[in-house]
């Protein structure tokens, strides 16, 4: 098919075309009140009755075995209710399942710093510390490898050598385990018609999520096999499924609340200590509280995966990419998942290009499991392709925006990771930043301004939700993804939109595993999309019962009947022969009309639309001391149709404050003996408020034709552009080229000697 | 009679494939497509297995088995899509 | 290890507890008397989630030991409202859409408040510095600066 003749599909058409009368407003989120005065509930906000305190016992070592635990001094401590080790969980688990267990608690082997080996219950924390420090693990030390270059060299300590699988080809070191190759056209021919080949290799460190709230549950387990468990978590029906599994109890008899979450950006995608605690409040038939150190929060839960990555890019004088490679080594800790592939298919997803191939490599370290983080493996590859495409723009003397408009992907723009692209916003984002006053601010001495773009999927995944109305006319929604960025508000704005009743009137709450079908994590952007688009099918429900009832009132077919503003109206032949039937004058006597009314919704939905977005950052560099200040920060984002316009500026916002502090602090510091250095947040120093300047957010629609309102996920892609943009505004600020990660000011000054030296 | 459909694959396939990267199989539906797949390549099961989304004319179906597929269509396997 | 009386007064009320030497200011307000508004967040003083005051002193409870509380005022995010009235700071916040998560909102609160009842008129720098303590991982910390400026210029205005 010609590009000329390309008209987008819109696969599951939902787009709606009409005016909208709360959607796009920015009432006051509905946990609000609780927040500012301290009553809202995170996961170490419970007690319950003869509760107990857990803690675990984690190895110092990078890599050993495990050869002997002795428990029995910690026992034998007065408080002491229970100890577990790998023993009291199921066996014979494989797959991801598998691998979860043997991360949440060690079996033959400690596979890295801070893995956890034995865990311990007693009627204090400080006991339960104490106890912990009693547990005698004798340990074999074996070698170990944390750095992805390393693993994969000849000679490397071997992690697992079952871990890869049928995609890795032969003759690579064991610990090399999965392997992605796509892209299309010839791109040696490609680099042929270059006049400039522009190739580099740029490695970026792994960095937390560094969730303010660190990972925390209560569990309560009985002999009866039934379980309950208050934890803080992105998804709960992922934690019931994996932690019946581990446990080796019934899904089903495992009920499973989310608390509110303080902060996940992917890291509560997954278990740590919530099996743990379970396995403990089983063998201590009392309710255990188990909340991680932050100590325990950086040796041990999922970082990101640290990348090292090698890009070539061929451009014409004028600008036009005729063909770009690149190759992506991912390091994601002891087992198999780092993100390649999105490395790999984001990495030149914002361009139009003829040919391309991108190559990834999921390798194996002494290292934590990487976990999801936000748009996983999408900031990394941006920040090495969107670094060389600066380059070549430098060296070619071209605007660096002028040269993104001119290779932009749009409409029907086969993808470089394979499929052609439906209705996308990459040029109109492109074109925002373009129009915006920042990009043609003077900037003062020492300082440099860099753009970059950015690429992300978002997703569907199962979804579930239930609404029901009171007989005052009142609404309840119930849904299933945690709120982990103001869902709970913009659910209740699309679901007044449907119903035609006050945003105040409306009541979301996350409902437990017990009390709603299934639902996928609250991950890849898809709430406001897929529960978003479960509320509005599950109030038309509710709309089209209301309908029937006003019908049966009146006397009259149920399609001569339409729902205007909160009111069932009479149509077509019946026009104006009743007056409009409010909803709460229908619900008021729902009970002796039919029964309750209540609607609800339960899908796959599979019309996520991708976004893109695209950075202004202006850097001063400190030529003595490598010090680097942001001065002036600005996201452009398509967010498809923004429900609540203030929070999705804060998901922005939000997004570009991660990807500043990965960009110019963050790193995971391991020292020659595999131990994690920088354990705490002074050490592990994420961005405080000094170290910013004012966020400026701008908002582009470009709708999504898969959602009623156009609604595409925001959460992720703010946070591709930003190592990028930084990266570039540092360069051209310091005059020299920064390809690693973090750009922290030793790094900046070897740069700028290793420069002086040259000249 | 089912109607074959083209299916493009991701490069790191083509191993499975004896070397094709778009090959053609029996398929009205995602998941008959899937099964297509692995019957005429065995290769290809455990990569399926692994988690794949099909995008049919550039959406995603991320897990549908069910999707109608035509001969029209432009179809691409893809590894599942995930995030943070 | 024997526990210490200790008698506090506690958002203005007079308070007495029995704690371990080595129990924390923040695990006795959170596991003894139920006021689980203070978050820790890192148990080193890094992240200011567990902020309070004592004798309106802005401290990290969590480098503070209870036993540390005898005699002193003790006051917590729960006691920033009075009764059903939201204190400015808590309206502005809500208003501003100045939190996300909420995890860190209420250390950052009592450290604006402290702020505020110092230096009632600071400018965005001021404000800036004065909250580097204070870790917010979800907001980029733009709309909260954006509350507390508003927030103090109401206030200003009121007095």
């Amino acid at each position: 098919m010609a590009l000329d003749e390309y008209k987008p599909q819109s696969g599951d058409a939902e787009l709606e075309n009409k005016e909208l009368k709360y959607v796009g407003t920015t009432p006051d989120r509905p946990d609000g009140l609780d927040k500012v005065t301290g009553k809202a509930r995170f996961g170490a906000d419970l007690s319950l009755p003869g509760m107990l305190f857990g803690a675990i016992v984690r190895s110092p070592h990078a890599h050993a075995r495990i050869v002997k635990i002795d428990a029995s001094k910690a026992e034998a401590l007065d408080g002491v209710k229970a100890v577990v080790t790998r023993a009291d969980f199921a066996t014979g688990l494989e797959g991801e399942y598998g691998f979860v267990l043997e991360n949440v608690m060690a079996g033959e082997k400690a596979l890295y710093d801070g893995h956890a080996v034995a865990a311990v219950a007693a009627t204090s924390a400080l006991i339960a510390r104490d106890a912990a420090k009693l547990v005698e693990v004798e340990y074999e030390v074996l070698p170990h490898v944390t750095d992805v270059d390393k693993a994969m060299a000849e000679g490397a300590p071997v992690i697992n050598a079952a871990y890869a699988d049928a995609s890795v080809p032969e003759g690579m070191h064991p610990n090399v385990v999965r392997h992605h190759e796509s892209g299309h056209g010839d791109v040696e021919a490609g680099f042929a018609e270059a006049d400039l080949i522009v190739e580099d290799t740029y490695v970026t460190e792994a960095a937390h999520q560094g969730y303010i709230e660190p990972n925390a549950c209560v569990a309560q387990m009985g002999s009866d096999g039934k379980g309950e468990l208050w934890v803080c978590t992105q998804g709960h029906w992922y934690v019931q499924k994996h932690c019946a599994a581990l446990l080796g109890m019934e899904t089903a008899q495992l009920r499973v609340t989310a608390s509110e979450i303080g902060g996940g950006f992917g890291g509560k995608t997954t278990v740590f200590q919530e099996p743990v605690a379970l396995a403990l409040s089983r063998k201590a038939s009392r309710p255990v509280k188990l909340a991680l150190q932050r100590s325990e929060v950086l040796r041990a839960t999922g970082p990101t995966a640290s990348a090292s990555m090698d890009i070539k890019i061929g451009m014409k004088k004028d600008g036009t990419i005729t063909a770009a490679e690149g190759t992506f080594r991912l390091q994601g800790g002891a087992f198999p998942g780092a993100p390649m592939e999105f490395s790999a298919m984001c990495a030149f997803a914002c361009y139009d290009l003829a040919n391309v191939r991108q190559v990834g490599w999921d390798v194996v370290s002494n290292r934590p499991k990487q976990a999801a983080y936000r748009a996983p493996g999408a900031p990394m590859a941006a920040f090495a392709v969107e670094s060389v495409i600066d380059t070549a723009c430098n060296k070619l003397g071209l605007d660096p925006l002028e040269v993104r408009l001119k290779n932009a992907a749009h409409d029907g723009t086969k993808a470089s990771w394979g499929p052609r692209y439906d209705q996308i916003g990459m040029v109109a984002t492109l074109e925002a930043a373009k129009a915006h006053p920042h990009y043609s601010a003077p900037l003062e001495p020492g300082q440099g301004r860099g753009v970059a773009s950015g690429f992300w999927f978002n997703h569907g995944g199962e979804t579930s939700v239930s609404l029901s109305l009171s007989e005052d006319g009142t609404c309840q929604v119930s849904v299933g993804t945690p709120d982990i960025g103001g869902s709970r508000a913009s659910m209740a704005l699309m679901a007044a939109e449907v119903l035609g009743i006050p945003y105040e009137n409306i009541r979301v709450t996350i409902a437990d595993t017990a009390t709603l079908g299934y639902n996928d994590v609250s991950h890849g952007s898809r709430v406001t999309y897929a529960s978003g688009l479960a509320t509005i099918k599950a109030a038309r429900a509710a709309v089209e019962k209301l309908c029937q009832r006003a019908a049966a009132k009146w006397g009259i077919e149920e399609d001569a009947v339409k729902w205007e503003d909160g009111c069932a109206v009479p149509s077509g032949a019946n026009a104006g022969d009743f007056d409009p039937l409010p909803l709460a004058e229908i619900t008021a006597t729902m009970g002796s009309t039919g029964g309750p009314i209540s609607g609800h919704f339960e899908a796959t939905p599979e019309g996520a639309g991708v976004s893109f977005g695209t950075h202004i950052v202006d850097a001063e560099v400190d030529q003595e001391t490598g010090a680097t200040k942001i001065v002036r920060y600005t996201v452009v984002q398509d967010a498809g149709k923004a429900i609540h316009p203030a929070y999705v500026e804060g998901q922005y916002q939000g997004g570009a404050a991660q990807g500043i502090g990965w960009a110019l602090n963050e790193e995971y510091v391991y020292g020659e003996d595999g131990r994690l250095q920088n354990t705490v947040f002074l050490d592990y120093r994420i961005p405080v408020a000094s170290d910013l300047p004012m966020i400026d957010a701008v908002i582009v629609e470009v709708p999504n034709p898969g959602h009623p309102y156009g609604v595409r996920g925001v959460g992720e892609t703010g946070i591709v552009p930003p190592l990028a943009a930084i990266a570039n505004a540092v360069s051209n600020a310091a005059g020299v080229r920064l390809k690693s990660l973090p750009m922290n000011p030793p790094k900046i000054l070897e740069a700028l000697e290793d420069q002086a030296g040259d000249a | 009679m089912t109607p074959r459909v083209q299916v493009h694959l991701w490069s790191a396939l083509r191993r499975h494939t004896g070397g094709a990267e778009v090959v053609e199989v029996e398929a009205a539906t995602t998941g008959q497509l899937l099964e297509a797949l692995r019957r005429d390549y065995p290769g290809l099961g455990p990569m399926i297995d692994a988690g794949v989304s099909v995008a049919i004319d550039g959406r995603i179906y991320a897990t549908s088995l069910s999707q109608p597929v035509t001969p029209e269509n432009e179809i691409f396997i893809l590894q599942r899509i995930k995030g943070g | 290890m024997s526990k210490v009386h200790v008698t506090t007064s506690i958002n203005g009320d007079s308070t007495e507890y029995l704690c371990d030497p080595r129990e924390t200011l923040l695990d006795v307000l959170r596991d003894q008397l139920n006021l689980t508004g203070a978050k820790e967040g890192c148990g080193t003083g890094d992240c200011g989630a567990c902020s309070v005051t004592m004798d309106d002193r802005l401290v990290c409870s969590c480098l503070v030991l209870g036993v540390e509380a005898e005699g002193k005022e003790i006051k917590t995010v729960e006691g920033i409202a009075e009764g059903e009235t939201l204190h400015p700071l808590q309206r502005k916040f809500i208003e501003h859409a100045a939190l996300q998560c909420g995890v860190c909102t209420p250390g950052i609160l009592i450290a604006a408040k402290s702020l505020l009842e110092k230096n009632p008129d600071p400018t965005e720098t001021e404000v800036r510095y004065w909250l580097a303590g204070n870790l917010c991982r979800c907001t980029g910390y733009d709309k909260i600066i954006r509350a507390v400026m508003d927030a103090a210029a109401e206030m200003r205005e009121a007095a």
